[in-house]
């Protein structure tokens, strides 16, 4: 049992994250229909930057959690600002081109971005200051570490806040607006490039934190880890329904939930038949089944009916 | 919305691109970094290919291994060397392969084209085993520094050589050392399924195995991973005494903290991919008292590592891994040309089998397979943070007496130094204490002698 409660929570933490990178890409999707590539990029970048500062205040006798707090406000300012210039750059010239056109720079600009982070701060790992005061609680026989429950509740708030903006607030409406249609949007006076470079930068600012809690989480950031990362958060995405805010919170977390089980289980299931390196075959052949029998992913219904 | 009827085509298609695209990234051009100026007299240029991962997770051990290729490279050719009368001039043409294995091919054919006089590399033993045959069938002799895996020399290519004891050697000696030394009953193995990371962990378990030991659990993971929460509970679930991965530091060093956050207390012991600064660094306070092996011994106990490590420390800064047997391997190469006094392949290759080389991590001769003769591996654990030598086992008699020797000396020094700092009765508790591990030490650098001497 409380083997089974461990791998409900270790799912729980990894899907936090998961979801807090998916929702950058839905959000995006959401509103131009476009998947920005390079988001898992801006949360390496996120990653590294809150690293950097960390590592260079961590001798300043400030309180560790005070520290924390102006890296991720150093990594979400340098993530706004990527986040914007990527759309400046290479989105919003192609905006009226095919869709494959925005798609292909996307990827580029993965690559230009992974290449610079690795040009800025050099092949090596970079490993997270040990300045947060960490403890170990146990529920049920579990272990979970402070660090974690912060992640999972602070990632629960973010998205519980993105909701409320993008539902109650006038920027959410014209968000909203944007995203069912750009055209009649700007008709009705919706500044929709505005928009569009806002969304750009509220999911930089997610993508940002999202590389805080990854970095301090596993204590480890690299020019390379945004790539798997944003290719499972992408994932996410889509399992729950790309366009969907509800939909990548979901689909992060049950795609947590999944690896976590499928790879604490599968083994002693199948006999030793299947082992842990199935992890990711077991969530890809769920996402392959949720796409069969709901294409547009759990909760992405309502988008498409919107749109 | 516009583009919702074919929603999970078009994620597919993009999901196929985005594949596509990543898995061709920028190359190194590496003929930018070469001179091009016409040399004045005569002079041959030998060509060196030298393959690595040099982008992706990887990247700082491949990088690593250039910088003792570039360093041996500069040394040669610091000592303009005379072969067959002409001058000689070495040229490295460095590659990446992203430790994939297609890749891996992909750069090999590249070298093949470029006529490379030789090839130092690849890293890892999955780019390398497959890099081989291309290299074998253009006659070009290949040295790895670092693949370790045992398939590399038993495909019967006569152009592979390693300089560094395989698998079969290190992953005997570390299930013996888990079974016998940590007295473990039960190991739990852990591997990145790469030909390295799954190779080394099958030699551990059937040592284990041999030994007596049990394997409660075989879990898997891979080489750019980095959450191994599910199945180190699973691992806990079996409770093991220690925990063994065959896999690169990137991954040993997280995989180690996330064991002591989840309260798995086993011992946790890793080959030479996760003998690295870079594990301690990711691991923190969590590597302390773990385990890694590493073919050879300790760099300052041979001749000239010290020198060696000094160097490049001031070059390149701390050496990750395999940067000294990346440049053992380029001086094994050079000194097979001298002595076939002539850089053709066809003509030095049948000189790198008879290879009697004092290298910085080892004295180099090859069995008839490409193998190292007598590979030692010595055994580390994190002490203080750092890794800390503790024994070398196998190997060269002779080298391990040296090193027990040594290890006597330095335990009567501190024995000594302690008795002078201390008084009454610790200060005869702390002599009877050193003078006994110094003659422990004594008797095995005695019976180390005794065992070469039969053996001669």
């Amino acid at each position: 049992m409380d083997i089974f409660v461990q791998q409900i929570i270790n799912g729980l933490v990894l899907g936090s994250i998961y979801a807090l990178v998916a929702l950058g890409y839905t959000m995006v999707y959401g509103i131009m229909g476009l998947i920005n590539f390079a988001h898992g990029e801006v949360v390496m970048i996120g990653a590294m930057v809150a690293i950097t500062v960390i590592k260079l205040l961590a001798d300043s006798g400030l309180p560790g959690v005070v520290i924390v707090l102006i890296g991720l406000f150093a990594a979400a300012v340098a993530c706004m600002a990527v986040g914007f210039t990527i759309e400046r750059v290479a989105y919003r010239p192609l905006r009226k081109a095919p869709k494959l056109a925005p798609l292909i720079t996307a990827i580029g600009v993965s690559i230009v971005l992974q290449n610079v982070a690795m040009l800025v701060w050099g092949r090596n790992y970079h490993s997270f200051p040990p300045i947060l005061p960490t403890s170990q609680h146990e529920i049920l026989g579990a272990t979970i570490t402070s660090l974690q429950v912060a992640i999972v509740l602070i990632a629960a708030l973010t998205m519980a806040g993105l909701m409320l903006l993008v539902h109650r607030t006038r920027l959410g409406r014209a968000m909203r607006a944007t995203s069912e249609n750009p055209a009649i949007a700007q008709l009705m006076g919706v500044d929709i490039d505005r928009i569009i470079s806002l969304t750009f930068v509220i999911g930089s600012a997610l993508a940002a934190l999202a590389g805080l809690m990854v970095s301090a989480n596993y204590s480890i950031a690299h020019y390379y880890m945004g790539f798997i990362l944003g290719l499972k958060a992408f994932t996410a995405a889509v399992l729950g329904g790309i366009g969907n805010l509800a939909g990548a919170m979901l689909g992060g977390i049950l795609l947590g939930l999944i690896e976590s089980l499928g790879a604490g289980y599968i083994g002693d299931l199948t006999g030793g038949f299947l082992g842990s390196h199935y992890q990711d075959v077991f969530a890809f052949f769920v996402l392959i089944c949720v796409l069969v029998f709901r294409p547009s992913g759990l909760v992405g219904e309502k988008v498409a009916e919107r749109a | 919305m516009h583009f919702s009827r074919v929603p999970s085509m078009t994620l597919a298609i993009v999901a196929a691109i985005a594949l596509i695209g990543c898995g061709q990234k920028e190359e190194p051009k590496p003929q930018a970094a070469a001179p091009v100026a016409p040399p004045p007299k005569p002079e041959i240029v030998v060509k060196l290919g030298h393959v690595a991962p040099l982008t992706g997770p990887q990247a700082h051990l491949g990088k690593d291994n250039e910088n003792g290729a570039m360093m041996a490279i500069e040394e040669l050719n610091a000592k303009a060397l005379e072969i067959g009368g002409a001058k000689i001039k070495f040229e490295l043409l460095p590659e990446d392969d992203q430790a994939d294995p297609k890749q891996g091919t992909i750069v090999a054919q590249k070298l093949v084209d470029a006529k490379v006089n030789g090839v130092i590399g690849h890293l890892n033993s999955g780019t390398t085993i497959p890099a081989s045959k291309l290299y074998f069938d253009a006659g070009i002799p290949q040295i790895s520094g670092s693949a370790t895996n045992p398939k590399y020399t038993e495909q019967g290519f006569s152009t592979a050589f390693r300089v560094m004891a395989n698998d079969v050697q290190q992953g005997k000696v570390l299930g013996d050392y888990a079974a016998k030394q940590l007295a473990a009953k039960t190991v739990a193995i852990i591997d990145d399924r790469s030909a390295y990371g799954q190779g080394l962990a099958d030699e551990f378990e059937k040592a284990v195995v041999a030994a007596g030991g049990k394997v409660a659990t075989r879990e898997f993971t891979t080489d750019k991973a980095t959450d191994f929460a599910a199945i180190l509970t699973k691992i806990k679930s079996k409770k093991p005494e220690v925990v063994f991965y065959g896999g690169m530091d990137a991954q040993g060093g997280p995989m180690a903290k996330q064991m002591k956050t989840l309260g798995l207390k086993a011992k946790f012991l890793t080959g030479d991919g996760g003998c690295t600064p870079e594990f301690i660094k990711l691991g923190g306070d969590a590597t302390e008292g773990q385990y890694c092996s590493l073919p050879g011994v300790p760099l300052d106990q041979m001749p000239g590592g010290k020198a060696f490590g000094d160097k490049f420390t001031a070059k390149y800064g701390q050496i990750q891994l395999y940067a000294p047997y990346v440049y053992d391997a380029v001086m094994v190469m050079a000194d097979a040309m001298k002595r076939a006094n002539s850089v053709e392949s066809a003509k030095f290759l049948p000189e790198i089998g008879k290879t009697d080389y004092q290298g910085v991590t080892t004295k180099i001769n090859f069995d008839e397979k490409g193998d190292l003769k007598n590979g030692a591996i010595s055994m580390y654990q994190v002490k203080a943070g750092k890794w800390e030598y503790l024994e070398t086992i196998g190997g060269s008699p002779v080298e391990a007496a040296k090193a027990a020797v040594a290890e006597a000396a330095g335990a009567i020094k501190e024995a000594a130094k302690d008795a002078a700092t201390t008084t009454g009765e610790a200060a005869k508790e702390v002599a009877k204490d050193g003078v006994k591990a110094a003659a422990d030490a004594v008797k095995a650098a005695a019976d180390a002698t005794k065992a070469a001497v039969e053996k001669k």
